[in-house]
């Protein structure tokens, strides 16, 4: 592996000659599995160090060595040259590293302030905290009100706060894993020009973890490409660009068309390219899902405010919209999770009774939720009961279960859906996100739905699960299936849409053909702005 | 796994090897926690004899016979353990009842009431007859007298959101005093008998043919119910592990929302689950009256704490059905035993202390294992 090659072209800062924090051939076992082989890796003041990779590729691993939640077996790391050996936490924050966690740890029901005290040891001074998050928020663009309590803020509000709370104990070295999995494109950029900021006027140094290739391209001044433990490719941003890096990640040629539009890497947003293999919109499809005039409001609020659309057989309908508008409610609506004010959800022309446990599943509507985790499986069961869940009519006989089918239905639908698990009976806990994905996919699938919803179908998910999953809903569409994409990645509902429609505070602001769509037109939508 | 770089299969590989690698590890952790377990258990043990020991010599009692006593009147001595399987049967049935709710999602805390509320109407019904068909049948009312108790937990918190833990806990109190007053009434449970035995308030003794059937074994000799809590044990632990309903239950305890969605009502198997917890309690009850507890009559505190140690039972066992037996097997033997380290001279007092530190013995392993899996999910949870 070659050293790094240091020098930045961005001109943002100087390096400085000896890293602040250098990694020279770690190694990290588990098991059989080796996570880290032999990496190096250094991060120099004033610099953003992209380290992009798959999921499973080590980047974690790498940042939790740095952090001291995990010991390397073999290699050596040095703080401004200094050997020095990262037992645990409290000696990475002493050294002056800090991370900011891909999974937000912040206590709900505690305010901002007391989440950004939190592991203090002297006394609390509720004064001197709120004016704290005051003074970092307003140096860094960073604006959250202190009082706020976790459990009312967005997501994007809550990594502000991961920030600030990290930013308090003043880090040498800022560790950012995936942060931008759970924000809005607005909010990434605002992220993003935060850490320009901590890098270009504080000298510190920062590593983004990644694998979103839009942003390595967009904030990083050197990036770093690890796929299966080692660092396959390491050069200055300046001079990589979005395919070169895809294929350094994945080790095989991407058809960027696919992937990365829904990776974010497209910069053509599509203005009017032609469809290159999405069907044609079948207008004259049957309307298998049809909202009228549905309202739901909770805590005073209209969190869906007379909202209408439908979708035909054979169509996607892409639900574009900046989170917190509505879509998590679309999504829970459509699982028989909540019942309605007003209006009516019909399936195949039959008014559904919202809210009755699995009403929509039994009309025919198959959902991927937005979180898998909490309404789309159950982790402590195994693969095989969740590749089932209440359909047990197949596996089961006056009541009892058929362990037998269970176990060949489920190696049917893991072969067929390439799920890789060490069997159907593995608990879905020790699945990868990507393969738990799949399973969702696989059960809803399998009960030949009508109407399949997908809520952010790709959040979190690698190159190769972001290709596959977009190919599935491409494919239940062309199987006649209806099929409703919610997702706050624009690129994504771009590439696979037929038509598009944009939610904003709950209602439909605006619909469209994707051959209609522009950025500059969805933009404006987006921002509220009915065109 | 495989070092084979072939490039198009990589990221199968590398899923399929962490795959193996996490289920060898799984089977390493399994072994590790066992004997980790056991070594609990055993430190424990002797952490609560050696203070029961210090504790007995303090107040001037022969402090070296504790385990002998206790192993004596348990399991050792002629007739003993079937004095201990006896004690042992209501046990086991209010702690599946624990399990079934526990495996719901579903904290149960009242079975001490529920036991009382179905002891009392067994005896409401036993009284006021006699011969083998008045016996099921008034077993049948005091499970779903039982069932009823607990129904009405479920009413309120599936109606009012009212939590199960309160409720069902201070519906303990109103089962106690509501069975206290039909004790004082003739027409509700009050021996009619004007010559009733001390004066005090019991009910009406239950007719030689209206008593659970005895079994006699090797000299030892204990009721049916013994047998009928085995049945039910097996029976609870086939229908959480093989049926639809088990499968649901568990569904609705790990994730209500999956549940919800996928078509299983929460209300609907929460309810169930409360209510058959109540029904096994309340049978509990049924049976230690017919099975002889109180010489065949309902008495005040009739209960006497099965309702409680069966809910230890259920903790001890993590909600195993089957572990359970063994379980309520030793905790019937703590009962048993314990009545005999009395009649050694140990003050009553003491050995109710000495009963209590075994309790928590057998308590303390199964905590820390539990902070154990959770400490180890959070720590996988901070860094998938």
């Amino acid at each position: 592996m070659s050293d790094d090659t240091g020098n930045t072209t961005n001109g943002v800062g100087a390096t400085s000659p000896t890293p602040l924090v250098a990694l020279t051939g770690v190694t990290k076992r588990y098991g059989a599995v080796v996570a880290c082989r032999d990496v190096d890796l250094a991060l120099r003041a004033g610099e953003v160090h992209g380290v992009l990779g798959e999921n499973g590729a080590g980047k974690s691993t790498l940042m939790k060595m740095l952090i001291g939640l995990v010991q390397p077996d073999s290699g050596e790391i040095t703080v401004e040259g200094q050997p020095c050996r990262i037992h645990d936490p409290q000696v990475a924050s002493a050294l002056g590293v800090g991370m900011v966690h891909q999974h937000l740890s912040l206590v709900e029901p505690l305010t901002v302030w007391e989440n950004v005290l939190l592991g203090e040891r002297a006394r609390l001074d509720r004064a001197r905290a709120r004016r704290l998050v005051a003074e970092i928020g307003e140096h860094y663009g960073l604006k959250v009100d202190p009082d706020a309590r976790i459990a009312d803020l967005s997501a994007g509000l809550r990594q502000r706060v991961e920030l600030i709370k990290c930013l308090r104990r003043d880090p040498r070295i800022v560790i950012l894993d995936e942060p931008t999995s759970v924000l809005t494109p607005a909010e990434s950029e605002q992220l993003f020009i935060t850490l320009r900021d901590v890098v270009a006027r504080e000298g510190r140094a920062v590593a983004l973890v990644s694998h979103k290739l839009a942003e390595i391209l967009h904030a990083t001044d050197v990036v770093t490409i690890m796929r299966q433990g080692r660092v396959v490719d390491r050069h200055p941003t300046s001079g990589a660009d979005a395919s070169t890096l895809a294929r350094a990640m994945v080790g095989r040629t991407v058809s960027l068309r696919g992937e990365a539009a829904a990776l974010g890497a497209t910069d053509d947003l599509g203005d009017d390219h032609p469809e290159a293999n999405a069907p044609t919109p079948d207008s004259t499809g049957q309307v298998v899902l049809k909202l009228s005039g549905v309202t739901v409001r909770s805590q005073g609020v209209a969190r869906l405010d007379d909202l209408s659309l439908e979708v035909r057989a054979g169509e996607i309908v892409g639900v574009a919209g900046v989170e917190g508008n509505g879509q998590r409610e679309l999504g829970d609506l459509l699982s028989s999770l909540l019942t309605v004010d007003s209006g009516t959800v019909e399936v195949d022309g039959r008014t559904v009774r919202c809210g009755r446990a699995g009403s929509m599943a039994r009309a025919g509507v198959a959902i991927i939720p937005e979180d898998r985790h909490d309404s789309g499986c159950v982790l402590d069961m195994s693969v095989a009961e969740n590749l089932v869940l209440d359909r047990t009519g197949t596996v089961s006989h006056t009541g009892i279960i058929d362990r037998a089918r269970l176990h060949e239905r489920a190696l049917e639908l893991m072969r067929e859906f390439e799920i890789t698990a060490a069997g159907p009976g593995a608990p879905l806990r020790s699945l990868s996100g990507g393969n738990q994905q799949r399973v969702v996919l696989a059960r809803e699938l399998s009960h030949r739905p009508r109407v399949l919803v997908a809520a952010q179908p790709t959040r979190g998910l690698d190159v190769g699960a972001i290709e596959y999953m977009s190919d599935r809903l491409r494919r239940a569409a062309d199987d006649g299936i209806g099929v409703l994409l919610i997702s706050t990645e624009l690129e994504e509902i771009l590439h696979l849409s037929d038509r598009i429609i944009v939610m904003s505070r709950g209602a439909v602001i605006g619909a469209m053909d994707r051959s209609e769509a522009t950025t500059e037109r969805l933009g404006l939508l987006l921002g509220g702005v009915a065109v | 796994m495989t070092d084979s770089s072939v490039v198009d299969t990589a990221k199968d590989a590398t899923t399929l090897a962490g795959g193996d690698a996490s289920s060898v590890s799984d089977a390493n952790k399994k072994r590790r926690d066992l004997v980790t377990i056991i070594a609990l258990y055993v430190a424990c043990i002797f952490v609560a004899l050696t203070l029961s020991a210090i504790l007995i010599s303090l107040t001037g009692g022969p402090w070296r016979s504790v385990l002998s006593a206790l192993l004596d009147g348990s399991f050792r001595r002629p007739g003993r353990w079937g004095q201990t399987l006896t004690e042992s049967a209501p046990l086991l049935i209010v702690a599946l009842g624990a399990i079934i709710a526990g495996r719901t999602g579903l904290v149960n805390i009242g079975q001490e009431g529920q036991v009382l509320v179905g002891a009392a109407g067994m005896a409401f019904v036993a009284t006021r007859g006699s011969g083998p068909g008045v016996l099921v049948l008034a077993l049948i009312v005091g499970a779903l007298v039982g069932a009823a108790w607990s129904g009405v937990a479920a009413l309120l918190k599936y109606g009012r959101k009212v939590p199960e833990v309160i409720t069902t806990l201070l519906m303990v109190f109103i089962a106690s005093q509501a069975t206290g007053y039909m004790l004082t009434r003739q027409f509700l449970l009050l021996d009619k008998d004007p010559n009733r035995p001390n004066r005090t308030q019991t009910s009406a003794q239950l007719d030689v043919d209206t008593r659970l059937p005895t079994v006699r074994i090797f000299g030892n000799e204990f009721p049916i119910s013994v047998i009928i809590a085995l049945a039910l044990a097996i029976g609870v632990a086939f229908v959480l592990n093989r049926t639809v309903w088990g499968f649901r239950i568990r569904m609705v305890g790990q994730n209500p929302r999956t549940a919800q969605r996928a078509g299983v009502s929460a209300v609907l198997v929460g309810s169930l689950a409360l209510a058959a917890g109540g029904a096994l309690a309340g049978l509990a009850g049924g049976l230690m009256l017919g099975g002889g507890l109180a010489n065949y009559r309902y008495t005040p505190g009739f209960s006497s704490n099965v309702g409680w140690e069966g809910l230890l039972v259920a903790l001890v066992a993590r909600n195993r059905p089957l572990a359970a037996i063994p379980v309520a097997i030793i905790f019937g033997g703590l009962r048993t035993g314990s009545g005999f380290l009395a009649a050694t001279g140990v003050g009553r007092e003491i050995v109710d202390v000495v009963r209590a530190l075994l309790v928590l013995a057998l308590l303390v392993p199964p905590a820390v294992m539990f902070l154990r899996e959770r400490r180890r999910a959070m720590a996988a949870a901070g860094g998938a």
